[in-house]
């Protein structure tokens, strides 16, 4: 990897170890030798500047294949031979569109530079030769070092080398990066006298990592990203600090993250571009088609016709006319792919996100949170979810830990007094334990066995040693503003709740430096000197801390999952290990996290070589890591076993219902925790996921690949037998395609099933010949949990069912191990709850808790789904119908391009006279409101089966619309066929032939998308005849006297609104083009919904008979609550006395859901 | 449970900064008017469609059928002068024809006359696009849309220029009533032929002492045979572009078979009512040559109605679309009603 050196010579800063608030100020120069790729510390974020602004942004418009295709018929059009339309035709719709974009652009850039400049010109203090000068953050350069202040914002990533604050820590708050309020960063100070030198890695985009070392008179020193200051940061609580740039500007972490973000694309997008391209083809085709006759007719007819119109100069022969007509042609009837398509796309989307930033009923006043769409370019996807991926922790759970039970020494100790899951029911009468013995204790606590309180004041030795290890072993950090009132900031809610539950039993952890741990044990005042702390990773599963007690004994504390810790213990424990077990499965039963703890106690001989081998390893540039966790596993072993802890993670408000309400849309759950199985299974039950109605739960802990092959089929043996005959269509398929291309379809079983299965086994589930089987088992199965997966597996299972199922996934997350997970779904949607911002961030769209699910997908998401498929339905049809009229009159006008409608009248069609009423469609509709969609999730289901608009559709479109183009071409000649008005005077003319067929077009589409409408809010309304009446306006005033003697060439249909609009037959022919054109599809679309009913259809028949029934459905739903709250609190009884509640009692949803169901189905019929 | 709710809703009104307005168009709960494909609805729309479009049809056949109408097609009857004209070189030659035709029964009412053509690409793009408003406004214009007849070699213009003007349909026809004794020149304005914002507004002549001089410097189309000043001689307001002749040519027709107005009857004197019942003379300057694009002409002779002229089209699509729509609105009740007996039989099981 490439190492870019840093030398800081000459800067010099000083202070001393801890008792050195003050820094002394030594020749600082600025003239340091540096290989840098960053000049300075300013940023560019911005891509344009005032004068390549046009042709840059204009170059990166045309790249958009709708875009360039307009150009290219722009460039057509400056042919004359093959001009067949004026200029404008295109160019205005063009202009427009680019405009639109360009200002839009032209916007956010500016709003860019002026970031750029306020953030570039911010003023930072810089140690210049020993002075402190102000400068702007863009002349700040690498090697500088600078001071910040309380509040100030991070001017680069900086190496800290001093604060005000005691051990020169220095509190942030990374609100820009991940949010990780008040995040805390420890902080060696250095002596730094003269010369020093960093070395550090290449500017990268990992905020997490920093390797580099520091070299002062020959020491090396390990620089990680502890000891480092980002840019997007800010510094709270700290009066000052002095940092060391390391990289600036472009080199930040923060730049180098912003930038590339990965581009979804939703399947509409997907099909719309198959079905553009589809419709070139038909373009292509109708354009041979008429080519062809062009040449037929010039050869016939326009041979002969030469003496009233001689062809065109250059025009020698049928066939070449004929090729310059198909060029004429393909101008002519490029209005079936609109060129407002695309933007009229983005408009609805962004309105349809809009909604969902809006909606108060995803609000969550507790944090102040609204809804967001963090992308608005996904909303229709969300109608068409199959798949949710859900984190469990903070996403299902609050996220707020509390230390229940444990178990010391063999020993049980606690009692499960309130369950959340169940609702606040008291579970037993046992009173809270007392603790205003310990002034230090947190009032908030509560412990429901008294046991544990008095073995502590007994002086039991393990109690005492567990609790001491909870007070030592963690990262926790106290905060004590007042005598007493202590606060603690953990990183973790576990570790917190375990530093607090210490505490409360007598074992205050009060203070933390570097290099000392402050504990009150029992009203007695240690320091303990802490040695090394081994870190906790998603690989270790545990962390470990090395201290030296006041009696100086030298101890390894360590906590961790009980499947990594047992494989550390000492032999000895092997008695204690088993009753432990016990207890762990008991907890784990109970839906509680649990952690084991052990000791060790070192001699001093080793430790000391140990230590000099952790310095050493933890300097090194290279490897560092590996060397490092080998030196962990070498000392973590032959752990004495204290016993475990029990966290209880309380169920977020709503999920259960949540959970009832999306199954029953048919969309499948898979739960991807890294608790253990047991806890997840618990949790399944708790919230609804696994039920007793379910026919079976298969668990696959297979630890070999053949194991878990075996289960896997086992599991597929009893949900659907036949899937493993020849003659099943999957096997068949199976052996016809490569595996690689293979779309699995859905399967039924034969019941609901439920599927848990281990990280261990899924690792080997996973690979390459076991994903199909994997693929198949799991998407029968109603729910699938997966337990103790590491973050690239919840990516890998997500991928894997985007692979092999055509199904629109969706992950959600609130923590960061769900990152990878959330980018790779079709829509990632973030939490945003206690775990910082990080999931947020990466997410599409975020709100506060996971009940809001149902309301964005159930309601929003099918919204706009529907309202997307309504939109591209009748936009695709009225371009249809209006285009196609010209393919037909080109039989009737010797195939010579001409258009049916006036110029003005094409260059407006889809601008002004249609936009309006179909984007006010898309932003309002409604079929069904949001009550009945959250009541009938089985509303979900057409979207997700794609059912509103697929290929299938879009050619009922394109039939509906040639259709419609036939009746507005043949009403109109039949009707002016060798007519006259009714005072003799002329109306077969093509000025008024061109009227009628333009009337006819557009009071049939506006009738058309009336009847797309149902839902018709004042806008509608206003949209709707609105245009209809601009259509009249703008007709009669382009046909005016005034504007013809004006602009004599550009308007040429002076008087004909007048003279055609006042006759009775045209009005006839008007009418009965509206009549063919919208009746049938009346009384089509009304047999459908009578003969093959949509559910939307079902419901919205029972919304206009019968709307009482909607008062009567809440009652049951609340019947059905009062149902559940009474049988929870009398298992609560049950509970009290059994301890261990069987499974099976645990649905809380009992049988009291019934009544709503029935009465749901009762009505879809 | 009433306690539990109002407490959630004591919760739910503790607003944030960030909680979102409680407007109806935020939250989509706009009132709305929500219209439904009721059984209703639908057979109302198709019975009441239904019976508009058979009345209306049965009154716009009743009333084509009631239009008279005589139409002779002369391409071929003066079948020396169809030949005589095939070749260009002639132009200059007259060529007359007489045609024949007797009324059974009185024509009463204003009568029209038509020409018609057959098989002419009025509709071309490039014919109709090779005009000049401009020019036909009176205005002097360099630029000119109206290749390939817009100069001659010599640069002289083009007065009226295009394809279109060069192409009028320059036959005349005179109708004469052979009486008991004599034979009588039916009267026949020329005049009033066109719309009125043609005449008007779209046409005018350039303006100028008199009308030779304000075409000073312009030469006639190659196919005409006198300029264009001296379209009418006898009518000034009638003479130049603003010729009603000219004017209804110029109104290019939609199709290829299309038919002008060419004649109005006088209805004075002996024609007061109409055209009495007898024999009749079309006299023709036979001028414009149809053979060679294998074209036909005609001369109509049409009465006119509310709808118009004799086009059955619309009468019998509406009879038509009526009897079809009422046909489907009685489908729709069979099957409404044997749906809902299928419906009430589950629901009593």
């Amino acid at each position: 990897s490439v190492v870019c050196k840093r030398q800081t010579r000459g800067a010099a800063a000083s202070c001393g170890w801890s008792s050195c608030p003050q820094l002394e100020k030594e020749t600082g120069n600025r003239e340091l030798s540096y290989s840098s790729l960053a000049e300075n510390n300013s940023i560019k974020t911005s891509k344009y500047n005032f004068f390549t602004f046009l042709p840059l942004n204009l170059f990166e418009q045309f790249q958009r294949i709708a875009n360039a295709y307009f150009l290219f018929l722009l460039i057509l059009q400056l042919i004359p031979q093959i001009s067949s339309l004026a200029w404008f035709t295109t160019v205005v719709p063009l202009v427009l569109v680019l405009a639109v974009s360009g200002v839009k652009d032209a916007i956010d850039d500016f709003n860019r530079h002026k970031s750029d400049k306020h953030v570039n010109n911010r003023p930072v203090q810089v140690l210049i030769n020993g002075m402190l000068k102000e400068q702007k953050w863009m002349n700040v350069q690498v090697g500088d070092i600078i001071k910040l202040e309380n509040n100030n914002f991070v001017t680069a990533d900086l190496l800290l080398l001093s604060s005000s604050e005691p051990h020169s820590l220095t509190y942030i708050e990374t609100a820009d990066i991940d949010d990780n309020f008040l995040d805390q960063d420890f902080h060696f100070c250095f002596y730094l006298l003269f010369t020093g030198e960093v070395r550090c890695e290449a500017p990268n985009n990992k905020l997490d990592k920093f390797t580099g070392t520091l070299t002062l008179r020959g020491e090396k020193y390990a620089l990680d990203n502890e000891k480092m200051l980002l840019r997007g940061c800010t510094i709270r609580n700290t009066e000052w600090c002095f940092g060391l740039v390391i990289y600036a500007g472009p080199d930040t972490k923060l730049m180098q993250n912003s930038g590339k973000t990965t581009f979804k694309r939703t399947s509409i997008d997907r099909l719309m571009n198959v079905l553009v391209l589809v419709i070139f083809a038909f373009l292509g085709l109708m354009c041979l088609i008429l080519a062809i006759g062009n040449g037929i007719w010039e050869h016939d007819k326009g041979y002969y016709f030469q003496v009233y119109l001689p062809w065109a100069e250059g025009v020698n022969s049928a066939s070449y006319s004929g090729f310059l007509m198909f060029w004429s042609y393909v101008i002519i009837l490029n209005t079936v792919v609109p060129i407002s398509l695309y933007v009229s796309v983005e408009i609805i989307r962004l309105g349809n996100s809009f909604y969902i930033d809006w909606d108060r009923k995803m609000y969550y006043p507790l944090n102040d949170t609204p809804a967001q769409a963090r992308t608005t370019t996904l909303n229709e996807e969300l109608g068409q979810i199959r798949y949710i991926f859900s984190d469990k922790t903070g996403t299902l759970t609050q996220n707020i830990m509390c230390f229940n039970k444990c178990s010391i020494n063999g020993k049980s100790y606690g009692m499960l007094c309130f369950s959340y899951s169940l609702g606040f029911v008291p579970l037993c009468h046992t009173e809270k334990v007392d603790f205003s013995y310990n002034p230090l204790a947190d009032p908030k606590f509560a412990f429901y066995d008294r046991s544990l309180v008095e073995a502590v004041r007994l002086n039991d030795v393990p109690a005492h040693r567990f609790f001491r290890l909870l007070s030592l072993c963690h990262t926790v950090m106290p905060e004590e503003k007042k005598e007493g009132n202590l606060v603690y900031q953990a990183q973790s809610p576990d570790e917190g709740a375990l530093v607090t539950a210490a505490r409360n039993f007598g074992f205050v952890f009060r203070a933390r430096t570097p290099e000392t741990i402050t504990v009150v044990e029992m009203g007695e005042t240690k320091i303990y000197k802490l040695l090394a702390i081994l870190d906790f990773n998603n690989v270790r599963k545990r962390m470990s801390v090395i201290v030296r007690s006041p009696e100086g004994d030298l101890t390894l504390y360590c906590k961790g999952a009980d499947t990594i810790l047992y494989e550390l213990l000492h032999p000895s424990c092997n008695s204690l290990k088993e009753e432990t077990t016990e207890h762990l499965n008991e907890f784990a039963g109970e839906g509680l996290r649990t952690l084991v703890v052990a000791y060790k106690s070192l001699e001093e001989d080793y430790f000391q070589d140990w230590i000099r081998r952790h310095h050493e390893a933890s300097t090194a540039l290279e490897g560092r890591e590996e060397k490092l966790s080998e030196l962990y596993e070498e000392i973590e072993k032959d752990l004495m076993l204290l016993g475990a802890t029990a966290i209880e993670d309380k169920l977020q408000d709503g999920v259960p219902q949540t959970i009832e309400t999306l199954a029953k849309a048919n969309i499948k759950i898979w739960v991807l925790t890294g608790d253990k199985q047991e806890t997840a299974m618990n949790i399944g039950y708790s919230c609804n996921l696994l039920n007793d109605d379910m026919e079976d739960v298969f668990v696959i802990e297979g630890s070999t690949s053949d194991d878990v092959l075996n289960e896997l089929r086992n599991a597929r043996k009893k949900m659907k037998p036949d899937s493993f005959l020849d003659s099943d269509e999957i096997n068949i398929q199976f052996e016809k395609s490569s595996k690689k291309q293979i779309i699995i379809p859905d399967e039924q079983a034969n019941g609901v099933y439920g599927l848990v299965i281990t990280g261990h086994s899924l690792a080997y589930a996973l690979e390459g010949n076991l994903e199909l089987e994997l693929v198949r088992t799991a998407c029968m199965c109603k729910v699938v949990i997966c337990c103790r997966v590491t973050p690239l597996q919840k990516a890998q299972v997500v991928e894997l069912v985007k692979k092999y199922k055509k199904a629109v996934t969706l992950a959600i997350g609130d923590g960061a191990n769900d990152v990878s997970m959330i980018k790779t779904a079709h829509i990632g949607v973030g939490i945003s709850g206690q775990e910082g911002m990080q999931a947020v961030l990466s997410s599409d769209f975020s709100f506060a808790q996971f009940r809001y699910l149902q309301r964005l997908l159930l309601v929003h998401g099918r919204w706009s789904y529907i309202r997307m498929c309504k939109f591209l339905k009748y936009f695709f049809y009225k371009n249809f119908a209006f285009t196609l009229v010209h393919f037909w009159y080109g039989f009737f006008s010797g195939f010579s391009a001409q258009t049916v409608y006036d110029e003005w009248f094409i260059t407006l069609y889809n601008l002004v006279y249609t936009s309006l009423p179909v984007l006010g469609m898309s932003l309002f509709d409604q079929d069904v409101d949001d009550r009945w969609s959250m009541l009938f999730p089985q509303l979900y289901v057409p979207g997700q089966q794609n059912l509103y608009f697929n290929k299938v559709v879009f050619v009922k479109c394109m039939l509906q619309g040639i259709y419609s183009s036939l009746i507005l071409f043949f009403i109109p000649y039949g009707a002016m066929y060798n007519t006259v008005r009714s005072d003799g005077k002329a109306i077969a003319d093509y000025q008024s032939f061109a009227l009628m067929a333009q009337t006819c077009l557009l009071i049939v589409v506006s009738v058309q998308i009336g009847l797309d409408t149902s839902y018709w809010t004042v806008v509608n309304q206003f949209f709707i005849w609105g245009s209809l009446s601009v259509y009249f306006a703008i007709t009669f005033t382009m046909y005016s006297d005034g504007m013809y003697l004006i602009f004599t060439a550009s308007f040429p249909f002076i008087g004909t609104a007048r003279n055609t609009l006042s006759q009775p037959n045209v009005w006839l022919a008007i009418f009965l083009s509206i009549a063919l054109c919208v009746l049938p599809v009346v009384g089509f679309r009304f047999l459908k919904a009578q003969l093959k009913p949509t559910p939307s259809d079902k419901v919205r028949r029972n919304y206009l008979i019968k709307p009482e029934i909607l008062l009567s459905m809440a009652w049951a739903r609340w019947g059905a609550a009062l149902h559940r709250l009474g049988s929870a609190w009398s298992r609560g009884q049950e509970l009290a006395t059994a301890i261990v509640p069987s499974k099976k009692h645990r649905n809380p949803s009992g049988g009291g859901s019934v009544e709503p169901q029935a009465l749901n189905t009762s009505l879809l019929h | 449970m009433e306690k539990k709710m109002k407490n959630k809703t004591s919760v739910a009104t503790q607003e944030g900064d960030r909680c979102p307005d409680n407007s109806a168009f935020k939250q989509q709960r706009l009132p709305a008017w929500k219209p439904q494909l009721t059984i209703a609805s639908v057979l109302s729309s198709f019975f009441l469609t239904g019976a508009f479009c058979l009345a209306v049809g049965v009154c716009l056949v009743l009333s084509a059928n009631s239009v008279r109408e005589i139409q002779i097609d002369y391409s071929d009857k003066c079948s020396d002068c169809s030949k005589l004209r095939e070749n260009s070189s002639n132009w200059n030659k007259e060529c007359h024809c007489s045609i024949n035709f007797t009324l059974k029964e009185d024509i009463l009412g204003d009568v029209f006359m038509y020409y018609g053509l057959q098989n002419f690409y009025q509709n071309h793009r490039r014919y109709m696009m090779s005009r000049s408003d401009a020019q036909l406004l009176g205005r002097n214009v360099n630029r000119s849309y109206c290749a390939p007849f817009s100069t001659y070699r010599n640069g002289t213009p083009m007065a009226p220029c295009g394809a279109i003007a060069n192409s009028m349909f320059n036959d005349t026809i005179d109708l004469f009533y052979n009486g008991n004794s004599s034979v009588i020149q039916v009267p026949l304005l020329k005049t009033g032929n066109s719309w009125w914002t043609d005449k008007n507004v779209k046409f005018r002549n350039p303006k100028s002492h008199n009308l030779s001089s304000a075409f000073a410097g312009t030469a006639h189309p190659p196919y005409w045979q006198k300029p264009v000043y001296l379209l009418d001689e006898e009518d000034e307001r009638n003479n130049g572009y603003v010729n009603d002749d000219f004017i209804v040519w110029m109104r290019v027709s939609a199709f290829a078979t299309f038919r002008n107005l060419y004649r109005r009857l006088r209805r004075t004197r002996h024609f007061a009512d109409g055209l009495p019942a007898g024999n009749y003379t079309f006299r023709i300057s036979y001028n414009f040559p149809v053979t060679r694009f294998k074209g036909r002409k005609h001369v109509i002779l049409s009465t006119v109605v509310w709808s118009g002229g004799s086009n059955p089209f619309l009468g019998i699509a509406y009879v038509v679309s009526g009897a079809a729509a009422t046909l489907t609105g009685f489908v729709i009740t069979g099957i409404h009603l044997k749906l809902r007996k299928k419906k009430t039989y589950f629901q009593k099981q």
